[in-house]
């Protein structure tokens, strides 16, 4: 096979966009995109497939960009996922599809993350046509507006069902909105793709709390079924003295503020205080997220805390790379121990040096504390990055709803629950997890849920 | 939207706003809050639910100017809209266990106990509550308090209305006279008035509930920006409270916590001197 490299997506230069909230990356032109369409093999068994959780055709809309024929590689992946805009950008491909490309023996895996940006952002401007599928007469209750009830959503209503999904937040598009900044996602995309559920059919309630506002019971009887997407819940913190200092937030609190609330704006009503020194506790994307938000506010220098190594570090590589580009520093085999403070404000982070041991249950190998490695790490907010524990609200509130002794919520191979006509999915059953996982649970979901309304 | 359907001066400083939200109205129970924006850009802020009547499907809120939203908000009439209203959140305070119970009142924490004392009331328990604010134009609610409460003591710090001095004066007093005279004590208002209260029933050993007020975001528990310390134990207020065994607070810390940003909301009145925002 003839050796093509891989082609790089266009990119700002790190300098301009660490000072700038516009997207990062600008993904392939066409010139870009053919040569890199062309690298794909068009393998028999598509091994790419099956790193899909959403299982796009992806040869075949590769095999589309080939022809140039970009509406018909839309249409393609269009068949099976719902936001191609979204995932081009936010899925870690090459802990999926491109993981299993053949190409990546050789000269690295064909970038089907950015094909399928490419294919899905030439379209992001044109009205395109929606056929309002005929109505089935069944009706079902989405609890969650991010991606996996988008997901399940959109299915739904191709297939005729009457869709309402109920969102606790004023605007709807859950992490995607409030989770994901607007260098890595525009918000415009989201609200495109939510447009497009809406002219589908969709109807969407805001301001309404599953659990508080309505209860599951009410929900059950008045749809043919329900699909609980809440997404993750509580923060997770470190458990360590000083932390609730005042500049020590979760993540959570520190993104919402910035990108649903849009405290970055000069003027906003919700405020955010960023401070000179800030160190951020995790390595998953959320941790990016947070560092590379806290760099374009304005810090003079952010940390990456964690206490396992690079090799370990569960963010996408693209994130890390950006990171590391604007200035983050990376702090690996590091662990706080304790926050600091003066008049009620952190000053500083107290830390030990770890190395690490035997691999524990998760197969990755454990951080062990050296001894006598303690230091300090002087900052003045502290934004804390470990994932999130279940929600109590809606198992509070029904308590006949079956959960696991972390509250997350229990499904079968259909994402089905304990009761009658109840699915879900996403984070709210696997716990803190990525867009595209949750996606394919509404997927999964969708399909159980079209089963059991064709039967009623 | 959210409409304004009543609005009250009920003191210089105290509005009471009748609020066009159904929804919330439908499941509202004594203890519970929502959160409130403005417009599209606004904050997101949380404010107890004083009052509810389903069939009209309106809320009462009390707001006391003293923020960049609550400012804004008084500048509104009856007929505009508010952007958005989320709730009931929160869990609904039940104090029907307790027979012997005294509520203690301080300032605009009255929005908490009215609905409170109504509900007391309603189930047939005595209703005992001592009441105060800095003066005699703070005293939110004295009329309808006077309506619901058995026995009703109310304190001025300057003396203008009632006994001269603080709430703490009397409820100790009480217990001085009696200690066995409640075994209950639900006490709400401004953190250092809180925490003075649950300093006089420690010294009796009576357990005191208290309503938290702190910043919050989502109200959901997605944020953890209201968490607190309780008995050693990080709780949300926004999911496991907003009320909590006032002796396990630990109020230094939600103290400082709601400080966090009062340089910014001091800073986002007087640049825009006349037009808060």
């Amino acid at each position: 096979m003839a050796k093509i490299e891989r082609q790089h997506p266009i990119e700002l230069d790190a300098e301009v966009r660490k000072h700038s909230f516009c997207e990062v990356t600008d993904g392939f032109d066409e010139e870009r995109a053919l040569i890199e369409a062309s690298r794909c093999l068009n393998c028999k068994n598509a091994p790419c497939k099956k790193g899909c959780p959403v299982e796009i055709d992806i040869p075949e809309f590769i095999g589309f960009i080939k022809e140039k024929k970009y509406f018909e590689a839309l249409a393609s992946i269009k068949k099976t996922s719902n936001l191609p805009a979204v995932c081009g950008r936010v899925c870690p491909q090459e802990t999926q599809c491109e993981q299993h490309c053949i190409r990546g023996r050789m000269e690295g895996p064909v970038a089907i993350g950015t094909l399928e940006r490419f294919v899905a952002d030439r379209f992001l401007n044109e009205e395109i046509e929606v056929k309002k599928p005929e109505r089935i007469g069944k009706s079902v209750a989405v609890v969650g507006s991010g991606p996996s009830g988008l997901t399940l959503a959109g299915d739904l209503a191709n297939a005729g069902v009457d869709v309402t999904i109920f969102e606790a937040f004023h605007e709807a598009g859950g992490v995607l909105l409030y989770g994901i900044p607007e260098f890595r996602l525009p918000k415009e995309i989201v609200k495109k793709e939510i447009e497009n559920l809406k002219k589908l059919g969709v109807k969407i309630e805001l301001n309404t709390v599953v659990g508080k506002t309505v209860f599951l019971d009410e929900l059950r009887k008045q749809f043919d079924a329900v699909y609980l997407c809440s997404g993750a819940g509580l923060p997770m913190f470190l458990g360590i003295p000083g932390e609730n200092l005042n500049g020590v937030m979760s993540a959570n609190e520190f993104l919402t503020r910035v990108n649903l609330m849009k405290a970055y704006k000069p003027g906003a009503a919700t405020p955010i205080k960023i401070g000179k020194h800030v160190a951020v506790v995790g390595a998953g994307n959320v941790a990016m997220d947070a560092a590379r938000t806290a760099m374009r506010l304005g810090a003079e220098s952010v940390s990456v805390v964690y206490r396992r190594s690079r090799e370990e570090v569960p963010a996408r590589a693209e994130e890390v790379r950006h990171a590391m580009e604007e200035g983050v520093e990376f702090k690996f085999l590091t662990n706080p121990v304790r926050i600091e403070g003066e008049n009620g404000a952190v000053s500083k982070m107290v830390c030990v040096k770890m190395e690490l041991g035997e691999p524990d249950a998760s197969g990755r190998r454990s951080p062990i504390t050296i001894p006598n490695s303690e230091f300090d790490l002087p900052c003045d907010t502290v934004i804390i990055a470990l994932g999130t524990k279940s929600s109590p609200i809606i198992s509070g509130s029904a308590p006949e709803l079956e959960v696991s002794k972390k509250g997350l919520v229990i499904v079968d191979e259909n994402n089905k629950t304990n009761l009658d006509n109840v699915f879900a999915g996403g984070d709210n059953v696997t716990g803190a997890a990525t867009v595209i996982l949750a996606m394919g649970a509404g997927k999964n979901a969708a399909k159980a849920i079209l089963k059991l309304l064709e039967g009623k | 939207m959210f409409e304004i359907v009543k609005k009250t001066m009920l003191t210089d400083s105290v509005i009471e706003y009748v609020l066009n939200a159904p929804k919330v109205a439908a499941k509202a129970l004594p203890g519970q809050f929502i959160l409130l924006r403005i417009d599209a850009e606004g904050e997101r802020v949380p404010f107890t639910i004083s009052d509810y009547d389903r069939e009209k499907g309106t809320i009462t809120l009390l707001i006391q100017s003293v923020g960049a939203t609550t400012m804004r908000l008084a500048k509104m009439n009856e007929g505009d809209c508010l952007h958005d209203i989320v709730g009931p959140l929160g869990v609904a305070t039940d104090l029907s266990e307790s027979n012997k119970i005294l509520l203690v009142a301080g300032g605009i924490g009255v929005a908490v106990l009215y609905p409170q004392a109504k509900y007391l009331k309603s189930i047939g328990k005595k209703v005992v509550c001592v009441m105060g604010a800095r003066n005699v134009s703070l005293l939110a609610y004295l009329e309808e308090m006077k309506q619901v409460c058995d026995e009703l003591y109310v304190t001025t710090d300057d003396g203008t209305y009632g006994e001269k001095g603080f709430v703490t004066n009397v409820v100790q007093r009480i217990f001085e006279q009696d200690k066995n005279a409640y075994d209950l004590v639900f006490a709400v208002g401004p953190l250092p008035m809180m925490r003075a209260v649950c300093n006089v029933t420690k010294t009796f050993g009576i357990h005191t509930v208290v309503s938290m007020n702190p910043i919050m975001i989502d109200g959901t528990g997605m944020c953890g920006c209201c968490r607190l310390t309780v008995g050693g134990v990080v709780k949300y207020a926004c999911v496991d409270g907003p009320e909590f065994d006032g002796h396990q607070v630990d109020f230094d810390e939600v103290i400082n916590r709601n400080r966090y940003f009062s340089e910014i909301e001091k800073q986002h009145v007087c640049n825009l001197t006349g037009e808060v925002r």
